[in-house]
């Protein structure tokens, strides 16, 4: 017996990636907003790049061109070294200041 | 002929004694600073006697190229020296006359502070003026012009600590500057329409050119150039820095403010004759000027009681006589007399400081008084003085100024006849100096002492010089070449006996005054107590430009210079750009609020924004 037609097209449409990457940009910048926890707020940096690097590879795909590939190699290389020098100030962060709520640190205000 | 060392020994002078005078014993300056000089006087003697100068020959210039200095399209200006017979005088003059005044002044100076740097000044003065001769062309006349002008300035200031003496320096230097700027416009004038400032080739060039179509900027050149000399030379209107700078040591105002420097600008005008004896009108205006001058600077000595004022204004009096001889066409006439005031202008005031030396710094005559006796070898040599600026024959001054006369009564005779009072005068108040110095009952209180041999031998040279110089030198007959000597017309015997009359009559009238009867003066001062107080104030003109000129100046620049445009606009300027930088700095702080997230939000409304209106421009 045929299976029933899939609700979804067998090749997902260009659209589908970009709007996935787009959400996920969302939830990044809006962790980034909302939330106070430093490390969260870190993770939604995180978040952020890898959103462009999907929307990176999905051009790339669909222009079959390897510019958007090696693109997302140095974002990740860039975001594995803003991890080492990210958590390294977390962990400074904390020890001088015995938080980790981001308004807390503000010393450079006006 | 090496030329270039004969400034450059005074320059190594200057130089040792300045970078390691203090260091070195007073003997060793001394021997640095005479011993400079010595050497370039012998090296003028040796130069001069070469190219045959004193055996008739030098009739054409000798010129040395040393190197271009300038080239600015056409115009070319090298340093070059060149000698000819009116350079060989003033050489011999500045030198032999420098020279002297040095060895008198190691005598002088002997007790002065800053030894050292006296004679560092005074050898950087000998450079200046050698250079100022030896160019040979008008930039490079003007260099030592401006260095002779900055010695004098440093010189006349040289009790720094004394605010009339640097009052005195600052007047002198900036009266020159009027007569530098006229100067310069001079230059700027020869090199734009000669295209060269050699003086070679401008003479050439002027001696060639139609005259009428350019007489007019002739005209204007020549007066320029007289403005300059004015200034340097102590002229009508602008003679009123010379007897201030009197402030200096004696042995400055020997040298530079009566022998050499201040004769510059007879040097300048007779270098300059070719274009002279285009302008017939120019020639008037130095006549006029001068003997304006020699009559107006001869009234204020009469009533002067300082030695050394009395001398200035002869001085003043006496250029102003050499300026009558350029003006009148007898400029040799006016060289003969620039090398006579040198001997007996440079002996009255090297006698003057002996007396002030022996009176411990006393200058007032009214305090001098009987010393004939303590201090005789300055008498003596001063007498000698007098009588050769009284123009009593045979000796120097009597040469020179009857020459001029001569040429002025040729040119017009009411010249000649103020200059014959003015020589009476002359003889007076010279006289009135040494009567009420030398004679009478001592007044003050003062123990006199004669000088030492290395202040009365310079004296004593200096007091045969003033009484032969004009018979042995016979400076027109000399410079023949260069300016034909007119002939005297017959039946003008004359003209010398009414001088040599004016001038024993104003030495009897002295006498009558000061020694005969004293009492007269006081009585003449009673009865003309308006003029007199005229005179004695010396017409109140430093008072008039005082208020005519240095206080429109002074509280100008005070008020709108310095209030208005320095404080208001310059300051207000600079402040404004300040404030407004604080102001939008102080604005815009408030954006730091130091929240990450709230920079974070900037970021995002600020792409949102950007995004959106990209939008909808339609460039997505």
């Amino acid at each position: 017996m045929p299976l029933p037609p899939l609700p979804f097209p067998p090749t997902p449409p260009l659209t589908w990636y970009l709007a996935l990457s787009a959400i996920l940009f969302a939830l990044g910048v809006a962790g980034f907003l909302f939330r106070r926890n430093i490390i969260t707020v870190f993770m939604s940096i995180e978040l952020m790049l890898n959103a462009v690097n999907l929307s990176f590879i999905t051009f790339s795909y669909k222009l079959k061109q390897n510019d958007g590939h090696i693109f997302s190699f140095f974002v990740m290389v860039v975001a594995a070294a803003e991890a080492a020098v990210g958590l390294a100030i977390i962990l400074t962060v904390f020890k001088n200041r015995q938080t980790l709520e981001i308004d807390e640190v503000s010393s450079l205000k006006n | 002929m090496q030329l270039w060392l004969i400034p450059i020994l005074p320059l190594a002078g200057f130089i040792l004694n300045g970078l390691f005078g203090r260091r070195l014993s007073k003997a060793a300056v001394n021997v640095i600073a005479v011993g400079s000089v010595l050497l370039s006087f012998l090296w003028v003697l040796k130069t001069l006697n070469s190219l045959g100068a004193f055996s008739g020959g030098l009739e054409k210039a000798y010129l040395e190229h040393y190197y271009t200095w300038i080239q600015s399209g056409s115009l070319n200006i090298s340093v070059d020296f060149a000698v000819d017979r009116l350079t060989a005088i003033w050489l011999m003059v500045v030198t032999g006359v420098g020279l002297l005044i040095h060895i008198y002044a190691t005598g002088y100076m002997a007790h002065e502070g800053g030894y050292y740097r006296f004679f560092a000044y005074l050898n950087l003065f000998m450079f200046f003026m050698l250079v100022l001769v030896l160019g040979a062309n008008y930039l490079l006349l003007f260099v030592g012009w401006e260095g002779v002008g900055l010695c004098s300035y440093l010189l006349v200031g040289f009790y720094f600590l004394e605010k009339f003496a640097t009052d005195a320096g600052n007047k002198a230097f900036i009266v020159n500057r009027v007569g530098d700027f006229g100067f310069s416009l001079a230059i700027f004038l020869i090199a734009a329409h000669f295209g060269s400032l050699d003086f070679a080739t401008v003479f050439a060039k002027v001696n060639d050119m139609p005259v009428e179509s350019h007489l007019g900027w002739i005209t204007a050149a020549s007066l320029l150039l007289l403005v300059g000399a004015t200034g340097k030379s102590a002229q009508l209107p602008l003679y009123v820095w010379l007897p201030d700078a009197m402030a200096g040591p004696t042995p400055v105002s020997a040298l530079i403010h009566a022998a050499t420097m201040v004769t510059a600008g007879v040097y300048m005008v007779t270098r300059s004759a070719p274009i002279y004896l285009h302008s017939a009108m120019a020639l008037d205006v130095v006549a006029v000027i001068g003997i304006a001058t020699a009559f107006f600077a001869a009234t204020i000595g009469l009533a002067q009681y300082d030695i050394k004022k009395v001398f200035a204004y002869s001085t003043v009096s006496q250029l102003g006589y050499m300026f009558v001889g350029l003006g009148t066409g007898a400029f040799s006439a006016g060289v003969w007399h620039v090398m006579t005031h040198a001997f007996f202008k440079a002996l009255l005031f090297l006698g003057a400081g002996s007396v002030i030396h022996a009176l411990s710094g006393e200058q007032d005559l009214r305090q001098m008084g009987g010393l004939r006796k303590s201090i005789p070898i300055t008498f003596w040599t001063l007498m000698c003085a007098g009588v050769a600026i009284a123009g009593v024959p045979p000796f120097a001054g009597f040469y020179s100024k009857d020459a001029i006369l001569a040429a002025a009564y040729e040119h017009s005779p009411w010249i000649y006849w103020v200059g014959v009072v003015t020589a009476g005068m002359t003889a007076f108040y010279v006289f009135r100096a040494l009567f009420l110095c030398f004679f009478g009952e001592p007044r003050g209180h003062h123990h006199p002492h004669e000088s030492p041999p290395s202040m009365w031998v310079p004296l004593a040279i200096l007091a045969v010089l003033s009484l032969g110089g004009g018979y042995f030198f016979n400076i027109p007959k000399y410079l023949d070449p260069m300016f034909k000597v007119q002939e005297e017309a017959p039946g003008s015997e004359w003209l010398m006996y009414v001088s040599i009359a004016f001038g024993l009559g104003g030495i009897a009238l002295a006498a009558l005054f000061y020694l005969v009867s004293p009492g007269i003066p006081d009585a003449i001062v009673r009865i003309f107590s308006g003029p007199y107080r005229w005179v004695y104030n010396k017409y109140f003109v430093d008072e008039f430009y005082d208020s005519a000129v240095v206080s429109p100046v002074v509280d100008g620049s005070r008020e709108l210079l310095w209030r208005v445009a320095d404080v208001e606009i310059v300051d207000g300027a600079v402040n404004g750009v300040g404030k407004t930088a604080r102001a939008i700095g102080s604005a815009l702080r408030l954006a730091q609020s130091g929240y990450i997230r709230s920079y974070a939000a900037w970021v995002v409304a600020g792409s949102i924004l950007v995004i959106a209106f990209m939008g909808l421009r339609g460039e997505l």
